[in-house]
Order: structure tokens, then C-alpha cells, then sequence
């Protein structure tokens, strides 16, 4: 018979009023099984009662369970009428640059000036936020810390998110830049109407000299004087690292497109709002797209009132790699339900799921570690009650990082516990 | 004879009226004259709808003498004859600035809603004048008033005479003066000094910041009514600015507005004060025709039809909603279909790009339904009456003043020429009434050259050129004036022009000139006969039909209908209920509804005539109620530039037109109270609607509802994130004053209007009252627990209680206070994090307040969460563990009983409302949609018919954009297209001042 050892699964700390981010886990000293769970692989496929199994950090099997099976050496998790998942990974975001919005001292995301190629999101990705626990408490284990501002805002870099600080976090560092496609219009509050970017003209201008002479500098190996902005693009031009492009409407989104290939670098639309539009564009080119909220309005009050919503399945039926995403920070913790939601509108769910896992994988260029619960893969997974992608039913129980245990405690969650406390008395 | 006319016409320009006394010195020896003439032969439009053919009109002293068949002409005289040619009144602009001093250049703004900037809270104008600089009553058009004949030219020559003049500054501009168009002294042009008081909801100048919302505007008005009234009996304040408001009521009053909506506002304030306000739009009254008919107004109506937009390119197109190419193609029948209503209205040659344009679009809005009897009535006769001077103006009858214009034949169609504009009895010469009957061939003979000269063409503007063979001609340039002609023309290929000057005496011309070499020569040209003008290939009348215009929708724009949906009595069969009430969640049950009411909940129900709909596998809900949102607000969510802005209501500004109702429906909701934002301590009233998509402002509001009003607390009243503002309070102890003190003062206001002293009416302390006397109840904006129990603890002292905390991040933390003060928490799911105040704020806080008994709400506060409350709701059950059916009343009775709505709305009994909503699945569940929303029994959300109003949007847009590009491609001028694509939406720290032109 199985032994079942489930105390180390979600550890609660002893009630404690201090509101410390829990301490990170200790690397993984045994192997250890989930049985019985329904397995979500993260791309597509689905084993309704798996057995999924890790060692030294990584995965070893992952199979349909066989009852009766020996696991002796393992520490097993029985998960009967649970669900497994990859870990989620958040793409685009600010969490850990960002403590408290509107307090200016705790935000980091955005560099004064308007081209800083060479700005790096890793240096400044605070791994003791209050806010990182609460987001992989609802599955969320890797991010891509991503700069804002400015029209090149810098370079983000993928972490995972339980560690000591920024060097244990890294998980692929430097991965790309991001760029800020300049409006065509700019919305005035005053008058509800937009009209137009008088600098747009010029700031294409801007963005095509720097492309045209970082291409050039990039062709140097030794430049007789180091500049550090065209020395940070320089992974672009050798397809080591990607432009991301956050653009939303159809034409801009086209000159982003027509950018990529002029100039041969890898071009990820970020927010992509129109990008149904573009289907046969952005697979012609290989392009592929991390598509802002699921929850946001239509971008004209002639779309159809669910367009955001279906955008995802468009994307899909059409076959161009996307994935989904969420704005901010602490809103991190409702990405799978953004996923979710699209489900709703015509996204199949393991599609909605590879949404927020394998495909975020591909796009980072972390997918040989990350994004699929496979053979060989980091073991970054977790245990949810119910359907993840549902907050109906979502509750993650337990979490794994590249095979640690993570505490799943948070300030909320200790805040929670100090006033149960209070209305207990 | 006719040389001698046009002399006596040049030196009328100089005529003044006969004996007429001024209180000027003349240089030199006095000319008075009479100016007696008569017009004779002529077709006389005596007014808007009566015309004699033959008639003479007799002129003296600037006024009409006589007018008709059997006038007797004196002999003295002077007599034009205008055989073929009609008479007008001429027309009068009611809105214009004609003659008014230039306006004081922007002067730099201040901060606008509150915390941002520098506020200015008192008026910058020196003096005893009113304490807001918007309000410019002591303004007197006339006193700043003076003739400008160049500015004059324009309006003349499209026909007007008279002008209602005023300068376009602040919320009162002050009176506003009738003049004429003629270059006299301002002594005799102005006609009435103040004729008229002219407001609009624009701020103007003003630099200071309040008002910076239109419900700020709207409030201010109100409150200068009751305090003009106050005024007028007290004795202890002089105020020139309230004196010269008072002097204003009895003059007939022009309210300036930004569209239909706006206009329904004014006439609705208007209204409360016994006032018709004579409403200038801006042409897009047919989109609520019904509404602005039923208040008896009159409208000016500019002729600024938008033009075609430039959509060629398909993303171009984009930018461009329906609303906005549906106003392209209708906004031209606007006029036609106000004067079908029956709707008075007057045209203003104000908002043209150039005046020149005036009869082009004139005759736009005749070929869209207007007859002309309508137009010259909404130039001549409208005008005159609205502005009470059609004793003096806009008509030709004895004792009137000679105001008429002079044309070729009827002044609306396309060839029409205005020769004269005579104003007080003085001509204005836009083009020779005599022109010369020239049209013909002539033997040309210039030096020792003979030509064949060729005049085509029309005599008032005829083409001449030089025939050199059957195909080839030379162009001449020719000006002709009082029978004097000037020609030029390249003989050849040299570029050298000859230039002839001389007469013209019938049709033989002659005088002097210089070849192409310079040498003087003479000229002549004799008549011989008929030039044959080859006939041109008439284009075959317009191939192409015009298109019928599209339909108007409800609300005009997108997702919009042509007709409002109604109520039906629905059967929603064997789905799973939620009912709210003690029965629970019914599994395969029925749902009644019928005459705008739930009739019945239960198993197996049956009525006749019920539009049945098969639940199997969906569920049923009440419809969802947001406690906190500011969808369909117009200009401004914040008033917030003082401390307390209880006058205020959003109820003024509630916009039917905004997509966002719609969008919602989409998420099942029904209801929504419209909060003011959080700028400011003591916030505005707010405004409980029912998404009824179609229906005006009016109609969404819920009829009986308990009044409201925001209150706020924290970093946005103590405005922490600015680093200049001024405005107090900019701490928490200075919050807690800010109550103290006005609830202090508003119990001394009700002690005074209790005591039977005359008073001033106090719109701010009035509100404020209300809630010391449990009339009104508090929504307040809150985050940490400091504040929250300070608030509660002040309306202990004051002898009542809160209603409502919203947002309400820390109410966890005091849960049991507010229990015991019966507040409840209307809350974010799981906001957190966006500003220091909330950096305690956790997910669980409903499931804590819903367990220490307080009424748990989730609401939106933003536009795009509102469409998915029921998610919201379920992370009450995903954190803190709320039972599903509890976490379901979080967004619909629980809000309800916030609202004091709970006996009509937010569960499915017997009686209440037919607020319902179809879901596709577990409404707790992110893979739910709502399938059909009703509203009173009404279906305003169908998940199929939105289908077809995508597919009717795709289909209108598809035929307009060709229509667009038709008429680029006919020549008609285009805009570019970068107009709006997306309505605004409004948080509640939004604090734009919208009150300025942009």
C-alpha cells in the first residue's frame, strides 16, 4: 500500500503577526510523487489519472498512474480529484520592480529618458516583495520582469519566484528588449477625442536610427569605442535576444512586423490588441504575441462587446503563437484567470492553459526547462483543488520550483489569520 | 438713367436719416436726407410666408413705408425698378460675437478636479462682483460693442441684417445686444442694448478652478438662482455680478450647449426655475427629437454640417465610430426633421469655416427635407420673435426697420445672387443690379488687330474670350464696374499681356489701352450678333440616386436600436434558480416574469402568451447591481476643487448614449449607483439608473430611490499625490475637521431655516442637512481602519449613521465596529498594492466583514471589472470561503440592501422588479456568460440579437464608408480621420477640469 506523506504539503506557519515573506525553500533532497491527479501537461495533453514524479529538481515521469506501483524511495502526494498544472508563467509584468504603485521610492519600472537599450529589469527585481508570495500562491512560479517607459525601456529577464535575491531568481537572464510603439493619436481627456501624435513622425525616425545603427555597430566585434545602448542590442541582430514590441493597433502593429524583418530580429508583439486582424502577417513572419488582459474593454465602441474576450481563440484557430497575460503587478494572481476566461469565448481549455504555460515558454525562449510537465523539465508545478483557470474552483495547495517545496504563506494570508484571530476572542 | 441710379446708389452709402438729431458735432455743412425709395416691380417676400409679385417697396428713414401691389410711389422718390428680381427681409444671426472686442488670450489654468496643481478658489476679478469668475452677469454687450465692418462683410453678403451680439465668455455671459449690420455709428446700430442673457457650461476665461465638471457647472447655476432670489430681499451684501443676474431674468434667455444631451440638461435646470432656455446646439438634436420636442424649446442651429470623413484607407476607417458616420449622413436632415416636429427653431451663421458657406449648406439642409418656406422662416421671422424684436425685424411691414435684400430669384436656389443687402435703410452693394445685357459675339478691333470677341455665359458673370478658330479661344480677364470694363489677354504664346481699359455703353464698348509692347492703342468692340454658344453636354442629372439616409437608433451610435425593446412576459423554464430568498438555489425550476415584474418562481409554471425560454443546463439569476460606478457620466466625475461639493449631482450628467451600458448588460448587470469620485472630503449626490440601453437620461433613473452621496477619505482627499496643492485638508486630522465642521454648520442652517428668517438657500449646507436628517444617506470611500472608525464615530455625534463604506480595504480590520454602527462594506475583490493606503488590504476582507455580520457588496468602480462582477463574486468563495449562494448576494442583494432597494430589487420573489438574468453556466464560474439580460421585464441584452446588431453595425459602417468615399471623390471636402474611437471612461480620482473649451 501507499504511504501517504502529505505533512509537508502546505505548511502553515504557526500564527505570527510579523509580516515576513515566507523563507525560501530548501532544494529538493528526495524524490517525490503526485499520484492519482488529473494532469494538465501544458501542451494540450491531458492524463486523467497520472503519476507525476521528480528528482534532483526535474522531472522523471510523467505517465498514467498504475495502482499499486512501488514508491518506496519517494515521498508520495496523493492528488485524487485534484489537478496538476505547469507552474504559470507571468509575462510582461512589473512584479518585484513595483512594491506600491503610487508610492514613487518603490517603483523601479521606469527609467527617466526615452532610449535606454542598456537598462536591465534583474538588478532591480526586489525578491522580498510582499506582492511575489500572493501571486504563486494561485500557481503563478516564473515571471518576466519587464522596464517600462521611454521608448526603449530596457532589457527584462525571466526569474523564479522563490528565492534570496535577484541572483537566485535569475532563470534566463537579458532575454530582450522592449520597445514602446510610439501613438498615432494621442487621446485627450479634455475632449473625449484623439487627435494626432505631432512627434509620432519623429520618433519613427528615432527608432529606425538606433535600429540602423546598432545593425551597424553589432557588426563590429571590437568597437574602437564601447557604446554601452547599441553594445545592449546587440543580442538582436543575432537573433540571441528578442524586440519586444508592446503595439496595439492593426497599422502599428504592421510596422512593428515590417521592423523585425528589415533589420532581421526576432519581433514579439506585446498587448496586441489588434492582432486578429493580422493572423496571416504574423505567421508569415513568425511573429509571435503576448496578448495583453483577456479582461479589457473593446478598443472602439463599434467592436463587438466581447472582442478582448475571443481574441485568444482567434489567435489560436488561426495558429499563431500566443500567449496570455495580465497588467501590472499584484494582479498577477488572476493570470490563469484571464486564460480562463477566453475558455469561455472559443479557447480550448488545454489551449487556454499552454496560454499561460508552454506557448509563454516558447516566446521567453525558456521552453527546454519550463511551460510542460515532461520528462526531463524543471519540476515547476503545482497542486490546485480544482480547475486552476476557474476562480470558482482554483486553490493551490501546494507548489513546487524546480523541485522545492515553496511556502505558499503571504502577508494576506498572515493579515487574515490576525484578525480571524481578533473576531475569535 | 441707370448710370445716374448707380450714383445716387454710391452716394446713398452716405445717407443718414432725414432731421434725425445726434448729440454729435458736424464738421461742416449737414446732408440729411430722407433715403425715400421706391422698389417697384419687384416679387416682395413681405414675410417668411407671404409673397407679392409686382409689388413696390417704399423706403424712408431706414423703415418701411409701404409695401405692396397699390403703392402710391411719391414722386420724390428715388425709384428702382427690380422687374424679375425679389425682395427679402434679410435674416438675423442670434448667436454671433459681431463687434466684440477680441478675448483675453488663455491665461495659464489651474489645477482642475482637485490635487493637482495650484488651485484657484476665489474669483480673480477685482470689486464686488460675484464670487465666480464664470459667472460674467454684470457683462453688457453694448457697453463693449462696436461697429466692425469688415467682420460686417461677411454676414452681409449671405443676407444678414441683424445680429444678436455677445461675448462667448463663462457659464453667464451677460447681456447680449441686438444690432444691425450697417457701418453707422454705434449710436444708431445697436437696436436694443440688452436684448438677451446668454449662458453656456463652459467656464470660458475663468481661471478659477471651480467649476471643473459639468455637474459643477449645472450646480453653480442652480445655486445663482437661489441666490439671485435671495438678493433681490436682502439688504446686508452689494453684489454687481447678482444685481446685474437679477436684471437679466426678464430678457429672453440663450443657453449654449454641446449636444442633445447637454440641452436636455439645460432645459431640465431651466425648467426648475420657471426658465425656457432658447437653446443653441450644435445640430444633432433629430438623435432625441421626441425629448427636446416635449420641452417646448427653440434651438439655434448652426449650418456646420460635419464633412465626409476620409476613411479611403481601411485602418483609417477604424478610428471612426458608427455614431460619428451616421451624424455625417443625418446631420443635414436635421433642420427638415425638427420643423416636421414642429420644433421652432432659428440658423446661425456661427460655426461655419467660412460664411461664404452659408447657402451651400443652407441648401444641403433644403435638399434633406427642409422647405424653404422653413428656412427663410428659421432667418427672418424665428429669429425676430425669439429674440422679442419682430416688431422691428423679420419682416417688410410698415414702421419696420428697412432691413431687406435684394436677388436674382429665389434666394435658396443654387444660381441665387444677392445684389443688395439694404440695412436701416442703406444699401450694401454685393454685385450691380444693373449688370450690362452683353451676352453675344462682337467684332473686336484693339490697335490695328481684329478679333472675334465671344461673352458667354450669364450677365452677372460672364465668361469672354477671343475666338481664334472653330476649337482654340484666348481667355480674357475682365473686371467690370459702374460701366466702366477692364480687359486683359495674351495675344500669343509670349506671356505679354495687352490691357484695355474703357466704357461700356449698350453694346458698343470703347476706350484706350496698351499692346503687349506697351504701346497705347485704341479699342473697340461692336456687337454682331449672337455668339453661338455650342451647347454643353449637360451632365444626365446625377446617375447615381442619392442613397436613403440610415436610420436614427436609440442610443445613437453602435449596438444602438430603432426602436426601444418593451416589456413581454417571459417563462424561463427548468433552469437552476438562484433565488436569494429562503427557498435557495433551485434546481430545474421556472421563472415568470410578466408586466415588468417577477411573477412567479417554482416548478412547472404555465402562463399564456409567454415568450417561453428553455433553461435546461443555464441558471438564473437576479440581475447584478453595482454599488460603485461611474459609467454614463458626462464631463467630469469630480467636482472636487473645494472641500465639500454636495451641490453637486450626477444626476444632472447622466449620459444614455455611454457604450459602457451596453457592454454591461453583456455581463448581466442591471443596475448601478453612479457615484461623484474622490477627489474631496464631502463628494456630490449620486444617481441610481437601470441599464435601459435606448432610453434617455431620464428614463435610466430608478424612479423613488433613497438619495445618496459620496464622501471620501485618505490620499485622495488629503491629495498625496500632489506635491503643490493647497487645498485643505491634506491630512487625515484635517479630514475629520472638514465634517465636524460642515456638519456643525449645516445643523446651525437647519436651525435658521427652521426659524422661519429669511435665508439663503445653501444647495452645499441644504444636502448636507438632509443626511443630519437621515434623508440622505453616505457612500464613503475608505481605505484604512484610522479613518473609517473616525467617520463612523463623527456621525455617532451627529445622531446617525453611514450607510455604506466603499472600497473599504481595512474594513477587515474593524469589522465588528461596523457591525455595531450598521454600516456596510461595498469592496474590491482583491484590489491591492496601487497605493501606500492599501498596502494592507487582502482578499479575504469581504468573507471577514461577511462574517461579523456586516452587508457585504463587491462593486466595479471601473468600467471593464463591471462586465464580470460574478467572477468578483466568486473570489468571496475563493478567499475566506463564502458559501456560493452568500458570494452571489455580494453582487446582487446585498447591494440592493445597500441602496435601500431591497424590496424591489436583488432576488427572484413574487412582486420584485423583473431584473433577471439568463447565465450559460454556474454564474459563480469564469466560463459563465450572461445570455439574456432583462431589466422590468424587458429584454435589453440577448446574446443572439447581439449577433445581428454586430452584423447591422458591419453592414452600416460598410455602406457609409463607401458613401464617404463617393464623396471624395465628387469633390467634397473631407477630414481626416482621427476623430474618437473609444468613449472616455471614468475612475473616481479622475480630476480633468472639463469645463473649459479645449
Amino acid at each position: 500500500m501507499l504511504r501517504y506523506i502529505t505533512t509537508f504539503i502546505c505548511l502553515f506557519f504557526a500564527f505570527s503577526a510579523m509580516a515576513q515573506s515566507p523563507v525560501p525553500a530548501r532544494a529538493q533532497s528526495k524524490p517525490i510523487c503526485i499520484t492519482a491527479a488529473t494532469a494538465h501537461l501544458g501542451n494540450g495533453q491531458v492524463i486523467d489519472n497520472a503519476l507525476i514524479a521528480f528528482e534532483n529538481d526535474k522531472l522523471t515521469r510523467v505517465e498514467a498512474y498504475q495502482q499499486g506501483a512501488d514508491f518506496r524511495n519517494y515521498e508520495v502526494v496523493d492528488a485524487k480529484g485534484k489537478h496538476v498544472y505547469p507552474g504559470f508563467i507571468a509575462t510582461n509584468t512589473t512584479l518585484g520592480l513595483v512594491e506600491i504603485g503610487a508610492v514613487r521610492a518603490t517603483n523601479d519600472n521606469a527609467e527617466t529618458g526615452t532610449l535606454n537599450p542598456s537598462a536591465r529589469s534583474i538588478i532591480a527585481y526586489n525578491t522580498d516583495s510582499e506582492v511575489t508570495p500572493t501571486v504563486r500562491s494561485q500557481g503563478v512560479l516564473l515571471a518576466q520582469i519587464t522596464p517600462q517607459g521611454g521608448l526603449v525601456s530596457g532589457s527584462s529577464s525571466v526569474v523564479q519566484l522563490d528565492a534570496w535575491n535577484w541572483e537566485d531568481a535569475a532563470y534566463a537572464t537579458d532575454i530582450g528588449l522592449h520597445l514602446n510603439w510610439p501613438a498615432r493619436l494621442s487621446f485627450s481627456f479634455f475632449t473625449g477625442e484623439s487627435t494626432r501624435n505631432e512627434r509620432y513622425e519623429q520618433q519613427i525616425r528615432d527608432i529606425e536610427q538606433l535600429m540602423e545603427e546598432a545593425a551597424a555597430y553589432a557588426r563590429q566585434g571590437q568597437p574602437a569605442v564601447k557604446n554601452l545602448k547599441l553594445e545592449a542590442m546587440r543580442g538582436l541582430f543575432n537573433k540571441e535576444t528578442k524586440l519586444y514590441v508592446s503595439v496595439n493597433g492593426a497599422r502599428d502593429i504592421t510596422q512593428a512586423v515590417l521592423l523585425g524583418k528589415k533589420y532581421g530580429v526576432s519581433v514579439v508583439i506585446v498587448g496586441g490588441r489588434d492582432s486578429w486582424m493580422l493572423t496571416d502577417l504574423l505567421k508569415e513572419n513568425n511573429v509571435s504575441v503576448i496578448l495583453g488582459r483577456t479582461h479589457s474593454l473593446p478598443g472602439r465602441d463599434d467592436d463587438d462587446v466581447d472582442q478582448p474576450f475571443k481574441t485568444p481563440a482567434m489567435l489560436h484557430q488561426a495558429g499563431v503563437l500566443f500567449c496570455i497575460s495580465n497588467d501590472g503587478f499584484w494582479q498577477q494572481r488572476n493570470l490563469a484567470f484571464q486564460a480562463g476566461h477566453a475558455v469561455g469565448y472559443g479557447l480550448p481549455y488545454e489551449a487556454a492553459l499552454s496560454a499561460i504555460t508552454l506557448n509563454a515558454a516558447k516566446i521567453l525562449g525558456i521552453d527546454k526547462r519550463a511551460g510542460t510537465l515532461e520528462n526531463g523539465k524543471d519540476a515547476t508545478l503545482f497542486i490546485s483543488e480544482g480547475d486552476a483557470l476557474d476562480m470558482r474552483t482554483s486553490k493551490v495547495s501546494c507548489a513546487f520550483i524546480q523541485g522545492r517545496d515553496i511556502d505558499l504563506d503571504n502577508k494576506q494570508k498572515v493579515l487574515y489569520r490576525k484578525f480571524k484571530e481578533k473576531y475569535s476572542r | 438713367m441707370k448710370k445716374a441710379l448707380l450714383l445716387l446708389l454710391a452716394l446713398s452709402s452716405w445717407l443718414t436719416t432725414s432731421f434725425a438729431q445726434v448729440t454729435f458735432p458736424q464738421n461742416g455743412v449737414y446732408d440729411e436726407r430722407e433715403g425715400l425709395y421706391a422698389f417697384t416691380n419687384a416679387t416682395v417676400f413681405t414675410s417668411y410666408n407671404q409673397k407679392i409679385e409686382g409689388a413696390t417697396l417704399l423706403i424712408r428713414d431706414g423703415k418701411v413705408e409701404a409695401v405692396g401691389k397699390d403703392v402710391a410711389i411719391p414722386k420724390e422718390a428715388v425709384q428702382i425698378d427690380l422687374k424679375g428680381k425679389f425682395i427679402y427681409p434679410s435674416f438675423i444671426d442670434l448667436y454671433s460675437d459681431y463687434g466684440m472686442p477680441e478675448m483675453p488670450a488663455e491665461r495659464p489654468r489651474t489645477g482642475g478636479g482637485g490635487g493637482f496643481g495650484n488651485q484657484q478658489m476665489l474669483s480673480s476679478k477685482q470689486g464686488a462682483y460675484m464670487w465666480n469668475e464664470a459667472l460674467k452677469s454684470e457683462y453688457n454687450a453694448h457697453e463693449n460693442f462696436k461697429v466692425n465692418d469688415k467682420a460686417a462683410k461677411p454676414l452681409r453678403d449671405v443676407g444678414f441684417g441683424a445680429v444678436l451680439a455677445h461675448r462667448m465668455d463663462g457659464i453667464s455671459r451677460g447681456a447680449g445686444t441686438l444690432v444691425t449690420l450697417t457701418d453707422k455709428r454705434e449710436h444708431e446700430v445697436i437696436l436694443r442694448e440688452k436684448a438677451a442673457h446668454l449662458l453656456s457650461f463652459n467656464k470660458g476665461t475663468s481661471t478659477q478652478s471651480y467649476p471643473s465638471s459639468l455637474t459643477g457647472g449645472i450646480a453653480l447655476l442652480r445655486q445663482t438662482y437661489h441666490d439671485g432670489q435671495w438678493y433681490a430681499g436682502q439688504s446686508s451684501e452689494v453684489n454687481i455680478s447678482l444685481k446685474a443676474w437679477n436684471d437679466l431674468q426678464s430678457l429672453p434667455q440663450f443657453f449654449e450647449v454641446r449636444n442633445q444631451q447637454e440641452a436636455q440638461r439645460a432645459l431640465r435646470l431651466g425648467k426648475e426655475f420657471g426658465k425656457t432656455y432658447i437653446i443653441k446646439g450644435v445640430g444633432d438634436e433629430y438623435q432625441r427629437l421626441d425629448e427636446l420636442k416635449a420641452t417646448g424649446a427653440s434651438f439655434i442651429l448652426p449650418l456646420n454640417f460635419p464633412e465626409a470623413y476620409d476613411v479611403e484607407d481601411p485602418y483609417d476607417a477604424l478610428q471612426i465610430n458608427l455614431s460619428q458616420m451616421k451624424h455625417w449622413e443625418l446631420a443635414p436632415t436635421n433642420p427638415g426633421r425638427l420643423a416636421a416636429a414642429g420644433v421652432n427653431f432659428a440658423f446661425t451663421a456661427n460655426g461655419l469655416k467660412k460664411t461664404e458657406e452659408f447657402f451651400g449648406q443652407l441648401r444641403k439642409a433644403i435638399e434633406n427635407g427642409l422647405t424653404e418656406e422653413q428656412a427663410l422662416k428659421a432667418l427672418t421671422y424665428t429669429p425676430a420673435q425669439l429674440v422679442g424684436a419682430y416688431d422691428r425685424l423679420g419682416s417688410l411691414e410698415k414702421g419696420k426697420i428697412a432691413n431687406f435684400i435684394i436677388t436674382n430669384g429665389s434666394v435658396f436656389a443654387k444660381d441665387a445672387k444677392i445684389y443688395h443687402n439694404w440695412v436701416q435703410g442703406k444699401a450694401f452693394v454685393i454685385k450691380d443690379l444693373d449688370a450690362p445685357d452683353w451676352i453675344g459675339a462682337y467684332a473686336f478691333k484693339v490697335g490695328d488687330t481684329d478679333y472675334r470677341l465671344l461673352v458667354k455665359g450669364k450677365n452677372e458673370s460672364p465668361e469672354m474670350s477671343i475666338a481664334v478658330n472653330d476649337t482654340t479661344s484666348i481667355k480674357i480677364k475682365h473686371q467690370y464696374s459702374n460701366g466702366q470694363i477692364t480687359m486683359s489677354f495674351e495675344p500669343d504664346k509670349s506671356k505679354q499681356r495687352v490691357r484695355l481699359s474703357g466704357v461700356v455703353e449698350g453694346r458698343n464698348w470703347k476706350g484706350r489701352g496698351q499692346d503687349a509692347t506697351g504701346k497705347w492703342i485704341n479699342w473697340s468692340a461692336t456687337y454682331t450678333g449672337p455668339a453661338d454658344e455650342k451647347k454643353e453636354d449637360k451632365k444626365p442629372d446625377s446617375a447615381k440616386k442619392e442613397q436613403a439616409p440610415g436610420p436614427v437608433l436609440y442610443p445613437f451610435g453602435p449596438y444602438g436600436r430603432e426602436k426601444l425593446p418593451t416589456q413581454a412576459t417571459y417563462l424561463i423554464r427548468n433552469a437552476t434558480v438562484w433565488t436569494n430568498e429562503k427557498d435557495g438555489i433551485l434546481k430545474n425550476a421556472d421563472v415568470l416574469i410578466e408586466n415588468g415584474k417577477i411573477s412567479k418562481v417554482g416548478a412547472k409554471l404555465s402562463a399564456a402568451n409567454a415568450i417561453t425560454i428553455d433553461g435546461t443546463g443555464k441558471h438564473v439569476t437576479p440581475g447584478i447591481i453595482d454599488e460603485h460606478s461611474h459609467i454614463a457620466i458626462s464631463r467630469g466625475v469630480n467636482e472636487g476643487t473645494q472641500e465639500s461639493s454636495a451641490e453637486v449631482r450626477m444626476g444632472d450628467v447622466i449620459d444614455s448614449e455611454d457604450i459602457s451600458i451596453y457592454r454591461q448588460l453583456s455581463g448581466g448587470v442591471t443596475a448601478s449607483q453612479l457615484l461623484h469620485g474622490s477627489a474631496n472630503p464631502i463628494g456630490g449626490q449620486s444617481a441610481m439608473i437601470k441599464l435601459r440601453w435606448g432610453y434617455n437620461a431620464e428614463a435610466l433613473k430608478v424612479q423613488g430611490a433613497d438619495g445618496f452621496i459620496k464622501f471620501a477619505l485618505g490620499e485622495n482627499v488629503k491629495q498625496s499625490s500632489s506635491s503643490s496643492s493647497t487645498r485643505f485638508p491634506q491630512t487625515r486630522m484635517g479630514v475629520e475637521q472638514v465634517y465636524e465642521d460642515y456638519f456643525t454648520r449645516a445643523r446651525e442652517y437647519g436651525k435658521l431655516k427652521a426659524s422661519g428668517k429669511p435665508y439663503r438657500k445653501d444647495l452645499d449646507l441644504e444636502t448636507i442637512l438632509e443626511i443630519l436628517d437621515k434623508k440622505r444617506f453616505i457612500t464613503c470611500h475608505s481605505y484604512v481602519q484610522s479613518e473609517i472608525n473616525m467617520l463612523m464615530k463623527v456621525a455617532e455625534r451627529f445622531g446617525f449613521r453611514i450607510n455604506t463604506f466603499t472600497h473599504i480595504l481595512e474594513g477587515y480590520k474593524v469589522a465588528d465596529i461596523m457591525a455595531k454602527h450598521g454600516v456596510g462594506g461595498s469592496s474590491f475583490s482583491d484590489w491591492w498594492a496601487y497605493k501606500y493606503e492599501v498596502y494592507e488590504a487582502i482578499p479575504y476582507n469581504g468573507a471577514l466583514m461577511h462574517e461579523e455580520g456586516v452587508t457585504v457588496a463587491f462593486n466595479s468602480d471601473d468600467d471593464e471589472m463591471a462586465r464580470r462582477l460574478n467572477q468578483e463574486a466568486a473570489k468571496a468563495v475563493l478567499f475566506g470561503g463564502v458559501s456560493e449562494e452568500e458570494a452571489l448576494k455580494f453582487v446582487t442583494l446585498n447591494p440592493a440592501k445597500l441602496l435601500h432597494l431591497d424590496q424591489r430589487m436583488g432576488s427572484l420573489k413574487t412582486g420584485k422588479d423583473g431584473d433577471v438574468v439568463l447565465w450559460s453556466d454556474h454564474p459563480l464560474s469564469v466560463y459563465a456568460k450572461a445570455e439574456k439580460t432583462f431589466i422590468d421585464g424587458i429584454l435589453f441584452f440577448d446574446r443572439d440579437e447581439d449577433l445581428q446588431l454586430r452584423d447591422a453595425i458591419a453592414k452600416e459602417r460598410s455602406r457609409l464608408i463607401q458613401k464617404m468615399i463617393e464623396a471624395k471623390q465628387g469633390g467634397q471636402a473631407t477630414q481626416p480621420a482621427s476623430g474618437r474611437m473609444s468613449s472616455r471612461h471614468y475612475n473616481c480620482d479622475d480630476v480633468d477640469d472639463e469645463m473649459t473649451e479645449e
